[in-house]
């Protein structure tokens, strides 16, 4: 298999469109980066108008970790967009080239085919996750310094000491990659039933952005399904950020994604054998 | 007309007797600016405890910058220093040197197992920011176990002090400040908000609209020199 | 050519043992006594309410070129795909190298090569790329200077490091064929290989097909719509049409250039299909449309033909004598008229 991986992964990394999805994260960083450079202050006294009025703070709010802290509350809902933009495209891609009648006559079963295929995705995602943390983190932490990170809740404010949050970090980017991973998957079951990648990928973003507007409404109606959405678990990442952590909640959000993720791969890898390939 | 005399007497009585007692106030009083006066300057390191409804915050190590007669910094280094506004700033030194006051006694009290004068100061200045400040004073030690101020703009606040090694300073162990709170609330929208499960913090009700900050402190270094920049932003 | 070569001793295991038994003794009995390459049994195919492929058998020989016709929608791509594994079919059974299909697709996958319809390949990496990315996938392992002479064999030495995007339909097609012969399969599986050439190109697959059939030993199983193409290189064919078998057999004998369909128009045709009722060509007669007589007879009595229709006063207006496969295959699929199946 790893034979076959590598060859997957040398025809992602080939592909001009994969590097989009880099590109665009890198923009968005650096353009939030920017902002915060050049009026980052003003905008958080803005956002502690609140406390001020009871508190005198004192310190370096604005630090590298504050300014990850933004990025990735922002990125983690941009980002399921590029992961699509590539897992996507994975059968349905090929399908489209007329490449797919191609590999699945070679052979490797199919589902040694379609494990190949989504391992290379999982690969792809990690090494846009680790980019975003490189570029979110560490540039970060280089242009702004580290402090105390200040958490801004709608009811409660969340003041994590300065050595106490990089091993936070590295926990959320983990747990982001198994939520990316999710809305991988998701787009590769949806890839296997489409013949053009443009279906599986305005699918999976249809679908991620429906179940993340009703994640974030705060509406009763929508706050009795709000438990079976995979979008709302995917923001508990943020339950590193609390104080203490909550890792009974963290780790039921891990276990619904990584179910989530069985599932999709599962019905994708059942489907593709039993689909007949036209294309 | 026996009654009306008997009245005026008691009166009169009374009258002398408050001001024998104030006389007797203002000196403790002033016994006690006298020892807190031989701090010129400290450095103290301490941890602080946050103890407010809306904020979580763990313990932390704080460096604490006293000046006389008026300046007072909390400082957390490579970190941030949160604390309740005004009242921190006017600590014990500050209420004394705020200028010409009148001493009230109120009686006495018990702290801490311990017997306290109780003293109202009231400042004679019209613009003063403190407005009215009752001290709990151990007379034996000659140090405030507790006061309670209140200023003009920031509400009024208690302060407990705890005293040890340094009580010949006039320095305490441990300060605890109890504060009033105001709602604390931003739209989800804005903080990216999620369901996690956890049941909702209670909202800040009328029994729980106080804070409470806590420094301990572990050493002091008195009178060692403190350049003004510390104390500026 | 040693046959055995061609055996993998690690697909034997449990029931297949049979298997090997059976054919190691046939290859010692008889070298050349190997059952058929493909061997397909009652395969159909059925999507929703259409039969695509319906109750189709038939069997290639080892080292013969097969030729599959069939008109556009008659099923070719079907039954080739259910060949290769793309579709599963409904009913029916493919026995391909000796070995069940559903139960030795890596065995049989890794000894087939095949080009299916125009081959699509990945626009983005080079045409020495996309061999080498599919040539690993084969399963077997291949010498690295073969693939600059495989695509020299294909007349694509000078474009080798050329991304495919650049390429015309004739360079993807060579290049399809390449990959399809990269790991030198037993069985060569193309579907419509000349595709998009030019004659020379057209010429070129024609030999390099006879090479690897007549001095490789190689089998291939070629559909085309050119059917000239097949008359002149196929060594059996089967023609389908709407999913079911209409003919299989010998080129050489579905096709008797002695036996030659004359297409006939004559200034009277009533006139002279009566004169040619009551003459010995009575029974030569086939269906007639229009001012069109059709006779089904010796290309030498021709001349005779048209000497006694002269003679009876009727004028040939024009006479077109045609015995290519191509008519045979037109009369087959258009008329609906099925030939019984035979072998020589």
């Amino acid at each position: 298999m790893w034979k076959l991986l590598k060859i997957e992964l040398f025809k992602i990394f080939r592909r001009p469109r994969t590097y989009i999805a880099f590109a665009a994260i890198a923009a968005i960083i650096f353009l939030i980066q920017l902002a915060f450079y050049s009026d980052g202050e003003a905008f958080l006294q803005f956002g502690m108008q609140s406390l001020k009025e009871t508190f005198d703070i004192n310190g370096k709010i604005l630090s590298g970790y504050m300014v990850c802290f933004i990025i990735l509350q922002t990125l983690l809902i941009h980002v399921p967009l590029l992961i699509a933009l590539v897992a996507g495209d994975t059968i349905a891609g090929e399908a489209n080239m007329g490449t797919l009648r191609l590999l699945v006559t070679k052979p490797i079963s199919r589902s040694q085919f379609m494990w190949t295929k989504f391992t290379a995705t999982v690969i792809y995602t990690l090494l846009l996750l680790i980019f975003m943390a490189v570029l979110s983190l560490v540039v970060s932490i280089a242009v702004f310094g580290t402090s105390d990170l200040i958490i801004m809740k709608s009811d409660m404010v969340v003041i994590l000491d300065n050595g106490d949050i990089l091993w936070r970090y590295f926990a959320a980017f983990g747990f982001a990659a198994v939520a990316m991973i999710t809305v991988a998957s998701l787009a590769f079951l949806l890839s296997v039933f489409a013949e053009n990648s443009i279906g599986p990928i305005v699918a999976t973003m249809s679908i991620v952005i429906l179940f993340t507007i009703l994640t974030t409404m705060d509406i009763p109606l929508f706050n009795a399904l709000k438990p079976f959405l995979f979008t709302n678990h995917m923001l508990n990442w943020k339950g590193f950020f609390e104080d203490p952590v909550n890792y009974k909640e963290v780790f039921k959000s891990l276990f619904v994604l990584v179910g989530h993720i069985i599932v999709f791969v599962f019905l994708a890898i059942v489907f593709s054998k039993k689909k007949d390939i036209l294309s | 007309m026996k009654t009306i005399q008997f009245f005026i007497t008691i009166l009169t009585f009374q009258f002398i007797s408050s001001i024998c007692f104030a006389q007797g106030e203002t000196e403790l009083v002033n016994k006690v600016k006298a020892k807190l006066d031989k701090v010129n300057d400290y450095k103290a390191e301490g941890i602080m405890n946050i103890d407010v409804p809306f904020i979580k915050a763990a313990p932390s190590g704080v460096t604490i910058f006293y000046k006389k007669p008026l300046q007072f910094r909390v400082k957390k280094d490579g970190g941030i220093s949160i604390l309740p506004k005004g009242g921190v700033n006017v600590n014990l030194s500050s209420i004394l040197a705020m200028g010409k006051y009148t001493v009230v006694p109120a009686g006495e009290s018990v702290i801490g197992g311990g017997k306290v004068k109780v003293v109202k100061l009231l400042p004679e200045e019209e613009n003063s920011s403190v407005v009215l400040a009752t001290l709990y004073i151990d007379e034996v030690s000659l140090v405030i176990k507790k006061s309670i101020v209140t200023t003009r703009e920031n509400g009024t606040y208690e302060m407990e002090m705890s005293y040890g090694k340094y009580n010949n300073w006039g320095l305490p162990d441990k300060v605890v400040f109890i504060f009033n709170l105001k709602d604390y609330k931003l739209p989800k929208g804005v903080t990216f908000e999620y369901e996690s499960g956890e049941k909702k913090q209670s909202k800040t009700t009328s029994e729980n609209k106080r804070g409470k900050v806590e420094i301990i402190y572990k050493s002091y270094l008195i009178n060692k020199g403190i350049p003004d920049s510390v104390f500026k932003e | 050519m040693s046959t055995l070569k061609t055996y993998d001793l690690t697909w034997v295991k449990g029931s297949d043992f049979l298997y090997f038994i059976k054919h190691t003794l046939a290859i010692f009995v008889c070298k050349n006594c190997m059952p058929a390459i493909i061997n397909v049994q009652n395969l159909s195919k059925q999507f929703g309410d259409i039969k695509a492929v319906n109750d189709l058998s038939f069997a290639v020989e080892k080292g013969e070129i097969y030729g599959f016709l069939g008109q556009n929608g008659a099923g070719k791509s079907t039954t080739i795909r259910m060949l290769l594994t793309l579709i599963a079919p409904t009913e029916g059974k493919i026995e391909i190298l000796g070995m069940d299909l559903r139960k030795h697709r890596k065995e049989i996958l890794t000894q087939t090569g095949a080009i299916i319809e125009k081959p699509d390949l990945y626009k983005y990496l080079t045409a020495m790329e996309n061999l080498r990315l599919f040539a690993a996938m084969s399963g077997v392992k291949i010498q690295d200077k073969k693939y600059a002479e495989q695509l020299e064999l294909v007349g694509l030495k000078e474009r080798m490091h050329s991304k495919v995007k650049t390429f015309s339909q004739g360079m993807k097609q060579r290049l399809g064929l390449a990959i399809a012969l990269i790991h030198d399969p037993q069985l060569i599986i193309l579907d419509e290989p000349t595709n998009g050439l030019d004659p020379q190109g057209i010429a070129d697959v024609r030999n390099l097909i006879l090479h690897l059939s007549r001095d490789l030993g190689k089998t291939i199983f070629v559909s085309s719509h050119l059917l000239s193409e097949i008359e002149q290189i196929a060594d059996s064919m089967l023609i389908i049409d709407k999913g079911k078998k209409m003919a299989e057999g010998k080129v050489s004998s579905l096709f008797d250039p002695a036996d030659t369909i004359v297409e006939l128009q004559t200034t009277n045709s009533t006139a002279a299909i009566k004169i040619i009722q009551q003459s010995q060509w009575k029974n030569a007669l086939r269906e007639n449309s229009n001012e069109l007589i059709f006779l089904n007879i010796h290309r030498k009595e021709i001349p005779l033909l048209a000497k006694d229709l002269v003679s009876h006063d009727i004028g040939i207006l024009s006479l077109y004598a045609r015995h290519s496969l191509e008519d045979y295959f037109l009369t087959l699929t258009t008329s609906n008229r099925h030939v019984e199946t035979f072998k020589n």
